[in-house]
C-alpha cells in the first residue's frame, strides 16, 4: 500500500471508531460522555419530512443548537424525563461508514444505522437512518460539529424517540 | 352497471352489536375504563362523533394558491383538501368511485386534476369526474354521480377549515360557540389579524386512545408533575401557571370545548409578551407592528393576554403557540399532527414560534414526549380490572359559573374533563 492509501485507511479507521464510540454512548445512555463529543457550535438535526428542506423554516423532530443539546442532557439528568424513565433498552448497528469530503480540519461523513429499541410501555420498535456528520479535528480528537439523522420513515407518524439517536 | 352502486350505505360495525347504555359508563365524576379500550365503542364513536360532528381538517393557508392540495384526515379517513381554480376549498374522499383505489398518494402539491392510476379515471380538483378511458364502455352512465366523494359540509372560520360528514346539523359557528371567540383572539396576535400554517407538521404517534389526549390537553393538574423535568432546567415561567395557587382558571364552554384560561395570571404579571416567556424589548419589530395595527393600548392588552389554550372538540388543540390536530387510527392508536402557529406578517416572532415549538413538541419534544409516555402508560394501566372506573372528581365542590354562564374552576381542576364527557355522552346517546 502507498503511504497515501495508508493515511486514508487510518483516517477511515479513526472516523469509524469515533462513530462506534458515539453509538455505544447512545446505547448506554452515557449522556455526559455523548455531550462531550460535540464542538461548542454543534448542531443536532433530525428532519421530519425526507431530507428536511430548510430547518430554519420548517418543523424538524430535533433542531438543537449547542445550548439546546445541553438542555436536553440536563433534562435527562433530572430523573423525571418520563419518556426515558425507565430508559429504553437500545442496541444499534452502525455501518457503511464513508468519508464523503475531507477538507483538512473538517470531514463530511455518512453512515447507516439500525436501532432496536425496547420500551417498557410500548414494546419494541426498529429505527433506521442515514446519519450525516460534520466532524472537526480539535487538538488530538475528532468532535461532532453537526449531526443529521435522516430516519427512513420520517414521512410517517412516529412514536416518541426521546432517547439519543 | 348501476350508477348508484357507490352510495349504498354500509352498516357500521357497532350497529350490529348490543346497544350500549352510555349513562352506565359515563357518570358525573367517574367514567368506565372500557371507554378507552373497547373496539366496539371506538367504532360507535366513529359513527356518532368523527363522521358526524364538525371536525377540524386544515388551514386555508396550507393551500394558498389555486389548484394547491394537501392530504388531511377526518378520523382515520384520509381527506384531500384542495383549492380549486375558483379559489373554493374542497374536502374530498381519497377513493376512486370505480374500484376503490386510493387516488392521491402524495402529501401535498399543485394539481388541476387527479388521475387514478388503476384505470385512468380523471377527476377535477373539486371532485367532479372529468373522464375515463374507452368511454364507449360506459354508455348511458351518469357521470355526475361518478365523482370523488365530497365531505357533506365544509365551512371555515378565520381560515380554519372544518368538515362534517353529516348532510344536516348545526352550523359551524353554532358548533364552535365561544370557541370561535378564542380563534378570533388568537388571530389578534398577528398584526394583520390572521394566523398561518406554513411550517409543516410533525406527526407523533402514540399507542393510546384518542380521548386520553383530548382530556390531557386541558388537564391543568398534570404539568407540575409530568413536565417537572423541563420546568426545572429551563427556567420556564409555565410551571407556576399550573400551581395549586394559580389564578388561572379551567373552563368548560359546552359542546366539548374546554380551556385553561391563563389570562388572570398574565394580567397579574402585567408584562407584555410575558405569556411567551419574553419581554417586549426582545421583539421590537413585532411590538411596533402590533402598536401600529391596534393602537398602543389595545396592542398592550393583546400582548399581555397572549394566545388561548383551548381544546376544540374533538380534534383541534390550540396550545398558545402550537396547533395540534388529533387523529384516531384505532381504539389504541392516535396521531398528533403538530405545527407552530405563525402570525401573518410578523417574521421576527415567527422564527421564535418555530424554534420554541420544535423544542417542545413531537416525538423528541421536551414536553410532548413525556405527555406521550403518560398516554401510553395510561392505556396500559386502564386495562387492569380493578378499579374499573376513572375518577374525575377534582374540584367539583368549587366549580362555579363565570359571568357568561360557563362552568369554571381552579386551573388544576377536572372541570374540562367533566365537560368533555358530558358532551361525549350526549353525542353517543343521540339517535
Amino acid at each position: 500500500m502507498s503511504s497515501l492509501a495508508l493515511d486514508a485507511r487510518s483516517l477511515l479507521d479513526e472516523v469509524t471508531q469515533f462513530i462506534y464510540r458515539e453509538a455505544r454512548f447512545q446505547d448506554d445512555h452515557a449522556y455526559d460522555e455523548w455531550e462531550a463529543l460535540w464542538t461548542d457550535d454543534g448542531v443536532y438535526w433530525i428532519p421530519a419530512n425526507g431530507e428536511g428542506g430548510d430547518p430554519e423554516k420548517e418543523m424538524s423532530i430535533i433542531y438543537d443548537n449547542r445550548s439546546r443539546i445541553a438542555l436536553r442532557i440536563r433534562q435527562f439528568h433530572t430523573g423525571k424525563r418520563y419518556s426515558q424513565t425507565p430508559q429504553s433498552r437500545l442496541r444499534r448497528v452502525v455501518s457503511n461508514v464513508e468519508i464523503l469530503k475531507n477538507e483538512g480540519e473538517e470531514l463530511l461523513v455518512t453512515s447507516n444505522a439500525m436501532v432496536f429499541e425496547s420500551s417498557a410501555a410500548r414494546g419494541d420498535t426498529i429505527w433506521a437512518s442515514r446519519n450525516e456528520y460534520t466532524l472537526r479535528r480539535e487538538g488530538d480528537a475528532l468532535r461532532m460539529a453537526r449531526k443529521k439523522v435522516v430516519l427512513v420513515n420520517n414521512e410517517t407518524a412516529l412514536y416518541s424517540m426521546a432517547f439519543l439517536i | 352497471m348501476s350508477n348508484c352502486a357507490h352510495v349504498i350505505p354500509i352498516a357500521p360495525a357497532a350497529a350490529t352489536g348490543p346497544a350500549v347504555r352510555w349513562d352506565e359508563l359515563v357518570h358525573d365524576d367517574h367514567v368506565h375504563g372500557s371507554l378507552y379500550t373497547d373496539p366496539a365503542i371506538y367504532q360507535a364513536e366513529l359513527q356518532k362523533i368523527w363522521y358526524r360532528t364538525w371536525v377540524y381538517v386544515g388551514h386555508e393557508s396550507e393551500v394558498p394558491n389555486a389548484n394547491d392540495y394537501v392530504m388531511k384526515s377526518i378520523g382515520p379517513e384520509p381527506i384531500l383538501m384542495t383549492r380549486d381554480k375558483s379559489g373554493q376549498i374542497n374536502l374530498l374522499h381519497n377513493r376512486c368511485p370505480h374500484r376503490g383505489n386510493r387516488v392521491c398518494m402524495s402529501e401535498k402539491g399543485n394539481a388541476r386534476s387527479f388521475t387514478c392510476p388503476y384505470h385512468g379515471w380523471t377527476f377535477a380538483n373539486d371532485g367532479a369526474l372529468r373522464g375515463y378511458p374507452f368511454p364507449s364502455g360506459y354508455e348511458g352512465a351518469d357521470r355526475s354521480k361518478l365523482g370523488l366523494g365530497k365531505v357533506a359540509r365544509v365551512a371555515s372560520h378565520r381560515g380554519f377549515v372544518f368538515g362534517s360528514f353529516a348532510q344536516e346539523g348545526e352550523s359551524l359557528l353554532e358548533h364552535l360557540g365561544a370557541a370561535a371567540g378564542a380563534i378570533d383572539a388568537l388571530c389578534m396576535n398577528s398584526p394583520e389579524g390572521e394566523v398561518e400554517v406554513t411550517a409543516g407538521y410533525l406527526k407523533h404517534k402514540v399507542k393510546a386512545n384518542w380521548k386520553f389526549l383530548v382530556e390531557n390537553e386541558t388537564d391543568g393538574y398534570h404539568p407540575s408533575f409530568v413536565h417537572a423535568s423541563i420546568f426545572e432546567v429551563a427556567q420556564s415561567g409555565i410551571g407556576t401557571l399550573y400551581d395549586s395557587d394559580s389564578t388561572a382558571v379551567s373552563r368548560d364552554f359546552g359542546k366539548g370545548h374546554t380551556e385553561n384560561d391563563l389570562r388572570p395570571e398574565f394580567r397579574k404579571r402585567d408584562v407584555p409578551m410575558g405569556w411567551f416567556g419574553t419581554t417586549a424589548d426582545k421583539l421590537p419589530a413585532y411590538v411596533a407592528q402590533m402598536e401600529a395595527a391596534y393602537g398602543k393600548d389595545k396592542a398592550r392588552e393583546i400582548m399581555i393576554d397572549g394566545t388561548p389554550h383551548i381544546m376544540i372538540f374533538p380534534n383541534l388543540f390550540i396550545a398558545e403557540i402550537q396547533l395540534f390536530v388529533l387523529q384516531p387510527l384505532s381504539v389504541d392508536h392516535t396521531v398528533q399532527h403538530v405545527t407552530a402557529i405563525q402570525f401573518k406578517g410578523a417574521p421576527d416572532i415567527n422564527r421564535r414560534l418555530r424554534q420554541q415549538t420544535m423544542g417542545s413538541v413531537g416525538p423528541a419534544g421536551f414536553l410532548l414526549a413525556d405527555d406521550a409516555a403518560m398516554y401510553e402508560r395510561t392505556q396500559l394501566g386502564v386495562q387492569a380490572s380493578n378499579p374499573e372506573w376513572l375518577y374525575l372528581g377534582r374540584g367539583r365542590h368549587r366549580e362555579r359559573l363565570d359571568e357568561n354562564g360557563y362552568r369554571i374552576s381552579d386551573n388544576t381542576d377536572e372541570t374540562p374533563s367533566r365537560g368533555i364527557w358530558r358532551h361525549y355522552k350526549s353525542m353517543m346517546e343521540a339517535a
